[in-house]
């Protein structure tokens, strides 16, 4: 008797489909992390004057299968003193949630797993969840700085979650659902980049710090930690952690495209390509253009991504929590309260992008002033010194 | 189908449970503990109730196991580490007796077999909670809320006294 459960399938059939739908989902983003390994070297090495790899193949393009090979016959080493099960459990938590993510992220209007009515409801929660693998790594490990990496990821990664909830909530409220094949649709004429422009820069700042890509990525800090939780990983496992970094890395981009960027959409909607001469009309191609603008989109916020990596110094861990408990989280909660104010209201667009620009601007020249605090008073002690130093020369010479 | 994936969750949700107050390590506990809220979600979704299995996993599978394992490694485990037993066995017992008593009385007294399933939709679901059920729920965030103070004052209590 087939019975209609929400999330699983039901009959044998589309079990099957099921099965063969993951594993094309696993490829997929297999190929997609390699693509973003030699993306991040080629890009990185072009931010610091340098070519990035060259020698395997043409650009450097087997470079990624060749570090796969290496990593996969590496030894893997577990020390004696870890904690056997959790040691092998933490891997795996980690890289099941950013698959699981993926379940329901669309690449295109007909190209996802299982939409779900919740989805993004559901893909934070199981964000969620891949924290307790880092957690646990760094406990596993029997290792003080695993423990104190995962210490670090426990606090960085709950402090930032709840900016992007919040942010979420407001992208939903604008939408009028959680879906987010809805959510694209309603950004068919203007993106919510244009209309929530505060939301898009809370949501990639805390997705960065999600992921812990530089300046965010203290809890595993060579510098400090020397690789917090994967500091005993080596080989076939901890490749298991660098590949779910990557996915989640690829999941917060196209998170951020869908939410804000309009997802697959033209600009200015399907009415800005009339002028084309009308397209063949094969069923398949206007999916096809679609996941090519989806793909372009992703892997420009990619790009930007890399880019922050290649500038910006890491924070200190204060600095980073303060950073979320003082900024991220009230601007999220402005960026609900001004969502509510303009829907509530019914006001025209323009007044919610003026309130979001109103926020960060303001917000943004404190932060200013608060980066540049350590600076002036320097100049301040100076100039004071340089003065005394004058006074005595003065009295020197009168005396 | 249903009864298959029922009688699998109800075993991964006991067996969890039991691993909890049976393993001598308390991260394991912790792990434990996951399993059992994790399979209970999936006991929510056979009953059609999807917004309610994704809280469960978004606030017990993430949240409060995280939580939980960060205080078990603020604490210090190498000097307590493998305690499951103490003193207050005899009372935990006679709690967990009359637990069991309200529930198996609960459980035999009613009808809920015959109830059908119904999936309400997600606004549906919002509309009931903050017009009909806005009381309760502002109630459930007010003692989140005195929750939260109490933590800060025991905590700024135990710093006055050193």
């Amino acid at each position: 008797m087939p019975v209609a459960v929400p999330f699983l399938a039901v009959t044998i059939l589309e079990v099957v489909w099921m099965v063969v739908a993951l594993l094309a989902m696993f490829t997929g983003l297999s190929v997609v992390v390699l693509s973003l390994t030699w993306l991040e070297r080629k890009a990185l090495g072009r931010l610091q004057q340098r070519l990035g790899p060259t020698r395997t193949g043409l650009f450097g393009l087997m470079q990624p299968v060749a570090d796969a090979v290496k990593l996969i016959l590496k030894e893997d080493i577990i020390p004696n003193s870890s904690d056997r099960a959790i040691f092998w459990a933490a891997p795996v938590i980690v890289v099941l949630s950013a698959f699981m993510i993926w379940v329901t992220i669309p690449a295109a209007e007909g190209l996802v797993l299982r939409n779900l009515e919740l989805g993004l409801f559901y893909i934070t929660a199981f964000a969620v969840v891949g924290i307790l693998g880092l957690v646990l790594a760094g406990w596993g490990s029997a290792n003080k700085y695993g423990v104190l990496g995962g210490l670090r990821s426990a606090a960085q990664l709950i402090s930032y979650e709840i900016p992007i909830i919040m942010v979420v909530v407001a992208v939903g409220m604008m939408a009028q659902s959680l879906d987010l094949r809805v959510i694209v649709a309603s950004q068919e004429q203007i993106p919510y980049a244009v209309l929530l422009p505060l939301g898009l820069v809370v949501f990639f700042i805390a997705g960065l710090a999600e992921v812990g890509r530089t300046p965010f990525d203290i809890y595993h800090a060579e510098s400090e930690v020397v690789g917090g939780p994967f500091v005993e990983y080596s080989g076939a496992h901890w490749s298991v952690f660098f590949l779910a970094e990557y996915i989640n890395t690829f999941a917060i981009a196209a998170l951020v495209t869908l939410l804000f960027l309009g997802g697959w959409s033209w600009p200015w909607g399907s009415a800005a390509l009339s002028w084309l001469p009308s397209l063949p009309d094969i069923a398949w191609l206007g999916p096809l253009l679609h996941l090519v603008w989806f793909l372009f989109k992703v892997y420009a916020v990619i790009l930007v991504v890399f880019w922050i990596r290649g500038t910006f110094p890491r924070l200190r861990i204060d600095q980073l929590m303060a950073f979320a408990w003082k900024v991220m989280v009230p601007l999220s909660f402005f960026a609900i309260v001004i969502t509510a104010v303009y829907l509530f209201y019914d006001w025209p667009a323009w007044t919610l992008t003026l309130m979001s620009l109103t926020g960060l601007v303001v917000v943004g020249y404190i932060v200013y002033r608060k980066m540049m605090e350590p600076a002036r008073r320097i100049a301040e002690v100076k100039a004071r010194q340089a003065a005394q130093a004058a006074q005595r020369q003065a009295s020197r010479q009168t005396g | 189908m249903s009864w298959f994936l029922f009688i699998i969750l109800a075993v991964f949700t006991l067996g969890g449970g039991l691993g909890v107050v049976v393993t001598r390590n308390v991260v394991h506990a912790a792990l434990f503990l996951l399993v059992s809220l994790v399979a209970v979600a999936g006991l929510y979704l056979i009953l059609f109730a999807e917004f309610l299995a994704l809280v469960q996993v978004l606030i017990y599978g993430g949240a409060i196991i995280i939580v939980l394992i960060f205080a078990i490694m603020l604490t210090r485990t190498a000097e307590y580490p493998y305690i499951s037993d103490n003193r207050q066995w005899p009372l935990a017992a006679v709690a967990a007796a009359a637990v069991g008593v309200v529930l198996g009385a609960a459980f035999l007294d009613n009808n809920h077999l015959q109830t059908a399933p119904n999936s309400p939709a997600f606004a549906d679901l919002a509309n009931s909670l903050f017009t009909t059920w806005a009381i309760p729920f502002e109630v459930a965030s007010l003692v989140l809320l005195v929750a939260l103070i109490g933590a800060i004052i025991i905590a700024r209590a135990g710093e006055d006294n050193s």
